[in-house]
């Protein structure tokens, strides 16, 4: 095969067994790689009902066709298992080098099951496999991790583990690989600690192959340069890193505040992406094959948050930042590193901090709950010291561990938790940004902009631009994106490369590297065959029409001061016309006649 | 007029699109180990610097060469590898104080950039002008702006 390698690894950890598998080209043509082809795999193989911390659970790495080449900006892999903090099928997408030397090694997909006896770490050499023991690492960093590891296997292998917070089973803790890079979200890091899995390393000798190679580098090159001509892509992101939202935002008030309690920072530019780069930018920063360099390599030198690492992204400047009432810009950057060295998703710890900042404002939290710790909006030192305690779950540490929803039910007001099917929302205000808000409510991982990034369009302007307030419209607008996404997601390509990028070219690379015809119509089809796929896996995992919803605050408490003063969101207005564009039935099941044309029934 | 490729590390992200840039022409498929240009990333610090040969002007690995394989070209300077030549004695990649000639033991041969016989392909794929070819002028060789550059927006902030 061209694009694929054409072979699959499955290890299983209670048996210790290693065996390879064929990637069926039926099914490559059909979910083309990564998120799709890992979760058709996932799907088949594992019940909805499972405890997704049990051996049952399975954890699935997958590359997409571009993954190891120079597709721009494309060198990503995803990890796929049922998601402890949401229940939902979850998909995690990393970029780095981790991927491009999976496929190097040989493995479009690395299917892992069960649960090993004791700490282990994955150690794949091309075709050697070795199952080897991790008791000496268990509790490290994940960069201390990841120097270990490749002293004892080889200096230029690439790493992906847990730290602390994985093996501890926070239930958002992530996978990092070479150190700053990580499958964020869901939890899939708790996934792996539960099953003793340390570590996957990898170096590889073999071959990515194109079926017509002029045919992809023309191909290549004419997205590059469609990337590197569009002012976010070529411009903005390396200059500033995805941080220049926190301005964009809030000057639209959509910058969810304190909580949501509002969506309008006044002093939100101390976080800003401008600010990053003139205080603490050390340098932009690449993942494998990326032409754009959005990653920050930062440095803190101010004595109390002192550090040196990467980030922060735009989510975890918000997270940390305004939606904990805060605007220190050192602070926010060392609750980053200190998540990646801990290994945890950064939205989902600073959304769950501020959920107990607001618990504790209005009174239902008190000092005696969170061991004499006075956990106000604002508070700078107790945030930070809230990422440390939560990645080793010590005293209230453990209690935020659990996410914001579990925390907040657990002292009897769950309505306090900022999430969509127990995931807590990123940094667009629904309330400002309508079309989001059903991006969110529908997701089939709960809260989260990466899966229909409809702010593109709502706030950005690429490719056109529609008036966020409005709700017409942005059903297909969410579809499209929803769609979109889960084929690029299953290419190997990043997110960011929409930002120069459509179906059109895309689906082009993938044509002349696979050597499998891709018409566009086919690529975007794949994408919502994947979407698909994923909703009947939530629906027998017990979702239903009802939890495709949004958090009360957000659609009866209207936006209290700023530019969005007083709207909410609309999602009533959305939600039926967006089931009925799907091919759905009124309670989010899809139909009959919508699942043959996708090749989905049955499953 | 002759060119040169100049190696600007201080612009390198790590991205490795020279490497597989360079694989993909060589080799026909992508395999950043194939490749005769690295760009090495230290993760803690955050560093990426790519290497690549220099084609020196008084090549070690030329000087070495007891066949004649190593040479330099007479049509541009470059110092071409030459396998018809080569008993593979590894003798370059030692003289090399770079390391930037490197034995393939599962193909037999050395790698060693040959700058496209005269259009580089890493150059091409660089998005960030880490490497960058162009004709081989003075002011093209010349480090010092962009170091007076620093001093420039540093003076600017101050005054």
């Amino acid at each position: 095969m061209y694009g694929w390698t054409g072979n699959m690894l499955r290890v299983n950890l209670s048996s210790g067994s290693v065996t390879r598998e064929p990637t069926e080209p039926e099914l490559a043509k059909l979910y083309i790689g990564g998120r799709g082809l890992g979760s058709r795999i996932f799907s088949d193989e594992v019940d909805p009902m499972v405890d997704p911390l049990s051996p049952e659970n399975k954890l699935i790495l997958a590359t997409g066709p571009f993954t190891g080449t120079y597709a721009p900006s494309a060198g990503r892999f995803m990890a796929i298992t049922k998601g402890p903090l949401t229940g939902t099928i979850a998909c995690s997408n990393s970029g780095g080098t981790f991927g491009p030397e999976l496929k190097y090694a040989g493995y479009d997909v690395v299917i892992i099951e069960g649960k090993a006896q004791k700490p282990v770490y994955l150690w794949i050499n091309d075709d050697r496999v070795e199952i080897r023991d991790a008791g000496h690492i268990w509790g490290k960093n994940t960069q201390d991790t990841t120097d270990t590891i490749r002293a004892e296997t080889d200096e230029e292998a690439k790493v992906s583990c847990i730290g602390p917070a994985g093996e501890k089973l926070v239930l958002f803790a992530c996978i990092m690989n070479e150190m700053h890079r990580t499958a964020g979200r869901s939890g899939v890091g708790a996934v792996m600690g539960s099953k003793n899995l340390k570590a996957v390393a990898v170096v590889g000798s073999g071959m990515v192959k194109a079926a017509d190679p002029a045919g992809f580098k023309a191909a290549v090159l004419k997205a590059r340069k469609k990337i590197q001509a569009h002012p976010v892509g070529g411009q903005g992101l390396k200059a500033y890193g995805t941080d220049i939202l926190v301005n964009i935002l809030n000057e639209i008030g959509a910058l969810p505040t304190r909580n949501y309690r509002d969506a309008y920072f006044p002093t939100a530019d101390k976080v800003g992406g401008e600010s990053l780069s003139a205080r603490n930018l050390v340098r932009p920063k690449g993942c494998f094959s990326c032409i754009i360099s959005c990653g920050r390599v930062t440095k803190v030198s101010a004595q109390r948050f002192e550090g040196y690492g990467e980030g922060p992204e735009y989510e975890t400047a918000w997270a940390f930042g305004p939606d904990c009432g805060i605007d220190n810009l050192d602070a926010v950057t060392k609750a980053n590193y200190l998540c990646n060295e801990l290994g945890m998703d950064t939205i989902t710890m600073g959304a769950t901090i501020a959920c107990a900042m607001d618990l504790f404002e209005n009174g239902i939290l008190t000092a005696k709950d969170t061991g004499g710790i006075a956990l106000n909006f604002g508070a700078v030192e107790t945030m930070v010291e809230m990422v440390r305690k939560t990645g080793i779950r010590e005293g209230f540490g453990d209690q935020l561990a659990l996410g914001s929803y579990r925390l907040a039910e657990s002292f009897g007001h769950p309505e306090y938790s900022m999430t969509v099917k127990k995931q807590e929302m990123p940094a667009y205000d629904p309330r400002g940004v309508q079309g989001i808000g059903l991006n969110y409510a529908t997701n089939n991982r709960g809260g989260d902009h990466v899966r229909g990034y409809t702010i593109a369009v709502e706030v950005l302007g690429n490719p056109s631009k529609m008036d966020p307030h409005v709700t017409e419209g942005k059903a297909a607008l969410d579809i499209l994106f929803q769609n979109l996404t889960a084929a690029l997601d299953s290419s190997g390509a990043c997110l960011f490369s929409t930002f120069g990028l459509g179906a059109d070219e895309l689906a082009e690379m993938l044509s002349a590297l696979t050597g499998v015809p891709f018409p566009v119509d086919e690529f975007m089809e794949a994408g919502e065959r994947v979407w698909n796929l994923e909703r009947l896996w939530n629906l027998k995992a017990g979702f239903t029409a009802r939890d495709d919803t949004l958090p009360e605050r957000l659609l009866k408490d209207p936006i209290i001061t700023g530019p969005s003063k007083g709207s909410v969101n609309r999602l009533g207005d959305m939600l039926p016309e967006y089931y009925k564009l799907r091919g759905w039935d009124k309670n989010g099941v899809p139909e009959d006649g919508k699942l043959k044309e996708l090749s989905l029934n049955g499953s | 007029m002759k060119k040169v490729l100049m190696i600007h590390a201080d612009k390198c992200t790590g991205c490795r699109n020279c490497e597989l840039a360079c694989s993909f022409s060589h080799e026909g498929a992508f395999q950043p180990r194939h490749s005769s240009v690295h760009a090495y990333t230290w993760e803690r610090e955050g560093i990426s610097v790519p290497m690549m040969c220099q084609h020196c002007d008084d090549a070690p690995c030329v000087s070495v060469c007891p066949t004649g394989a190593m040479h330099v070209s007479e049509a541009d300077g470059r110092v071409e590898w030459d396998q018809g030549l080569c008993i593979l004695c590894k003798m370059c990649t030692i003289a090399c104080p770079f390391g930037n000639a490197v034995y393939d033991a599962s193909n037999k041969r050395i790698i060693k950039c040959d700058m496209c016989k005269g259009d580089p392909e890493c150059a091409l794929f660089c998005p960030n002008g880490a490497l960058v070819y162009s004709d081989d002028t003075l002011a093209v060789r010349n480090r010092k702006k962009a170091f007076a550059a620093k001093f420039a927006a540093a003076f600017k902030e101050v005054s």
